[in-house]
C-alpha cells in the first residue's frame, strides 16, 4: 500500500510536471495576444516544386476537403512551395473564443489540412503513432497530461 | 508481448502489451535481439521529460531483425539485420534532405507540444513521450520502425550486435558533436562527461584529427575506461578545477571546442549543485545546466561548444556574458544519425571504432529494472546495461 501511494504520488509530479512545463513557456514575455490571430494566413513549407504541389491548379486533396482561402508561391532559395490557407470567414471576439471552445475552430482544421499536405506530398503519407495500439493505462496525471498535451496532434506552428 | 514500461517517476516494471503493428505502408516490424539504456532515459524515469503516461514503452537505442515490412518498403526485407536509428526521419522534407534528420517535419504525429515549448516540432523519437510522438520504446521484443527505408541500416557482416548496437545512438550522438562542434586537425577538444556519449564524442574528435582530447568525469572506473579505450587524457572534477587544469594543459588558451555530454541532470562538488538542485526540485529551473557554464566558461576566445546533453526548458544562470565577449559559438542537437550511422558502421568493421566495450552489463529484458537501477546509480561500474529480449 505504501508502495502504491508513493507511486500514485510520483505519478501525480509527473502530470504536474508537464503542467509547470508548459506554465514556463508562458512566461515568455513573447506571447503577447496578436489582435491578427484569427486571420492570418498560416502557412508550411512543401519540399516539392509550385507545380508538383498543384498540377494543373488542382489542390492538394486535404486543402480541397476545407473551406478555406488558399495561396501558394514558390519558396526563396531551395525550400520548394510555400502554401498558406485560412478560414473564409473569421469569427473575431467572443464568438470566435467560444467557437474554439466547442472544439470547432475552422483554423484547426486548415492546420491539419496544411500538415497532412505537406506530408501526403513529401513522403506519399502521414505517419500514425503508436498511441494508437496503447500500452498505457489510466491514471490521474494521465488525464492531467491529456489536458496539457491538449490537442497536440492538431498543433503546431503554422 | 514482453517490454519495459515506464510506471511513474522511478519506477519501471516488465509487463505484458499488445504486439505492435503496421500502421503506415512504410512501416516495419522488428524483431529486438539487443537494447540499451541511454542517459537520455534516466532524464524520462526522473520525471524531468514530462510528457510521459503509465504503460509507456521505453528504449531507444536498438537492432533487431526485420520480420514484416509494409506493402511500400523497398530498401528492406524480412530478415535484414539491422541498426535503427534513435530518432525518426522521413527522409524527404527539406531537414532530412540537408542532413538534419533530429529536424524531420513529419515523423512527429504530435507536433503541437514541442512546437508549443520550443517554437519549432523536432523529430519522432523512439520511447521517448508523447511530446516526441508518441512511439513504443525498444525495451520489447518487437517494435513498429516508421519510415523503415531510411531509418534502418543492414549492419555488414562481421559486425557484432553488440558493437552494431551503439551505432543506433551513442556514436552517431558523439560524432556530430566532435563534427559539427568545428573539430578540425590540430585542435585541442574537451569532453564533459564520460558516459557513453562522452566517451564516443572523445574518441570522435580524435578521430577528426584533434591534437588533444581530455575527458572529464567523476567516476574513477568510467575515466580509467576512456584512457584506455578511447586514449585521450582524463580529469576527475571532484579532484581539481577543470577550468584552471584546461588552462594549464593549453598554454592558457582553453580548449577550442568543447562537447558537452552530461544534460540536464549535472553534478558538481560546489554550491552550485545546490543551487540549481533546489530550483529544479521546486521547477523554478527546469534544467541544471553546469557542465554547459563551465564549458563556455572553459573555452578558448572564438571557441565553440557543442551541447550534446539533453535539455528540456529553461536554465538560470546562463552566462551569456561570456558566449558574447570571448565570441563563441554554442550549438546543440539531437542526433542527426541517419547521417553517420553508414560511416560509423565501416569504421567499426574496419576497427577504427570500438563500441562493444560500453556494454559493461548485458542482461534479459525481464532484468530491466535492474538494469536501470544499476545504470542510474552507476553501481558496479555500469556504464551501459544491455537487454537481450530473446537470449
Ligand atoms: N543529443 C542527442 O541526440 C543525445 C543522444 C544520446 C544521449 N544524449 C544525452 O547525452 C547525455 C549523456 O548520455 P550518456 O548515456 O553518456 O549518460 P550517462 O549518465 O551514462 O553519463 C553522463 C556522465 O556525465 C557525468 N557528469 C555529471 N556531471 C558532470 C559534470 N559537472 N562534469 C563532467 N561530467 C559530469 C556523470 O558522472 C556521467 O558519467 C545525456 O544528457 C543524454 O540525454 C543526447
Ligand atoms: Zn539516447
Ligand atoms: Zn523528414
Amino acid at each position: 500500500m505504501k508502495r502504491l501511494v508513493a507511486g500514485a504520488a510520483a505519478l501525480a509530479v509527473a502530470g504536474l510536471g508537464m503542467a509547470r512545463w508548459a506554465a514556463a513557456r508562458a512566461r515568455v514575455p513573447a506571447a503577447a495576444k496578436d489582435p491578427l490571430e484569427s486571420s492570418r494566413w498560416m502557412g508550411v513549407t512543401v519540399n516539392r516544386p509550385p507545380d508538383e504541389v498543384a498540377p494543373a491548379g488542382h489542390l492538394p486533396e486535404p486543402l480541397a476537403r476545407v473551406d478555406a482561402e488558399v495561396r501558394m508561391n514558390r519558396a526563396p532559395g531551395d525550400r520548394g512551395t510555400e502554401i498558406y490557407a485560412r478560414p473564409r470567414e473569421h469569427r473575431a471576439g467572443a464568438d470566435g473564443v467560444l467557437a474554439r471552445l466547442r472544439g470547432e475552430d475552422p483554423r484547426t482544421e486548415i492546420r491539419t489540412a496544411l500538415r497532412e499536405t505537406k506530408s501526403l506530398l513529401e513522403t506519399g503519407d502521414v505517419l500514425r503513432s503508436d498511441e494508437e495500439i496503447a500500452t498505457t493505462r489510466p491514471t490521474l496525471p494521465g488525464k492531467v497530461l491529456d489536458m496539457a498535451l491538449g490537442r497536440a496532434s492538431e498543433g503546431g506552428r503554422l | 508481448m514482453k517490454a519495459l514500461c515506464w510506471q511513474g517517476v522511478n519506477e519501471l516494471s516488465v509487463e505484458q502489451v499488445p504486439d505492435p503493428a503496421i500502421l503506415n505502408a512504410q512501416d516495419a516490424i522488428v524483431k529486438v535481439t539487443a537494447s540499451t539504456t541511454c542517459g537520455s532515459d534516466l532524464h524520462l524515469l526522473g520525471g524531468y521529460i514530462p510528457a510521459m503516461r503509465a504503460g509507456d514503452v521505453i528504449g531507444h537505442e536498438f537492432i533487431g531483425e526485420i520480420v514484416d515490412v509494409g506493402p511500400e518498403v523497398s530498401r528492406h526485407r524480412p530478415g535484414d539485420r539491422v541498426v535503427v536509428c534513435s530518432i525518426i526521419g522521413c527522409g524527404r522534407c527539406w531537414a532530412c534532405r540537408h542532413d538534419e534528420w533530429s529536424l524531420c517535419e513529419n515523423s512527429n504525429p504530435n507536433p503541437g507540444v514541442t512546437d508549443l515549448m520550443w517554437g519549432g516540432t523536432t523529430a519522432g523519437i523512439f520511447g521517448y513521450s508523447h511530446a516526441m510522438g508518441g512511439f513504443r520504446g525498444s525495451h520489447a521484443e518487437y517494435i513498429r520502425v516508421p519510415f523503415v527505408d531510411y531509418n534502418a541500416f543492414t549492419v555488414p557482416e562481421g559486425v557484432s550486435d553488440l558493437d552494431a548496437l551503439f551505432a543506433s545512438d551513442a556514436a552517431p550522438t558523439g560524432w556530430m558533436g566532435a563534427e559539427l562542434g568545428g573539430v578540425r586537425p590540430g585542435d585541442v577538444v574537451a569532453v564533459w562527461g564520460c558516459g557513453a556519449v562522452g566517451q564516443m564524442a572523445a574518441r570522435a574528435a580524435m578521430l577528426l584529427g584533434a591534437e588533444r582530447v581530455v575527458a572529464i568525469d567523476r567516476y574513477p572506473e568510467r575515466l580509467a575506461m576512456t584512457a584506455r579505450h578511447v586514449g585521450c587524457e582524463v580529469i576527475d572534477y571532484t579532484s581539481t578545477d577543470v577550468t584552471a587544469e584546461l588552462r594549464e594543459r593549453t598554454g592558457g588558451r582553453g580548449p577550442d571546442v568543447c562537447v558537452e555530454a552530461v544534460g540536464m541532470e549535472a553534478d558538481s562538488t560546489g554550491i552550485q549543485r545546490v543551487y540549481d538542485g533546489v530550483k529544479q526540485q521546486l521547477r523554478l529551473e527546469q534544467d541544471r545546466p553546469i557542465a554547459v557554464r563551465e564549458a563556455i566558461h572553459a573555452c578558448r576566445k572564438g571557441g565553440s561548444v557543442f551541447v550534446l546533453g539533453v535539455f528540456a526548458g529553461f536554465v538560470d544562470k546562463f552566462p551569456l556574458g561570456a558566449l558574447m565577449n570571448k565570441g563563441l559559438t554554442l550549438r546543440g542537437a539531437q542526433q542527426h544519425g541517419q547521417r553517420y550511422i553508414p560511416k560509423l558502421l565501416d569504421r567499426i568493421a574496419k576497427g577504427d571504432l570500438k563500441t562493444s566495450y560500453l556494454a559493461t552489463h548485458t542482461m534479459t529484458l525481464d532484468e530491466g529494472p535492474k538494469g536501470y537501477d544499476m545504470f542510474k546509480h552507476k553501481k558496479d561500474g555500469c556504464v551501459r546495461a544491455v537487454f537481450r529480449p530473446w537470449a
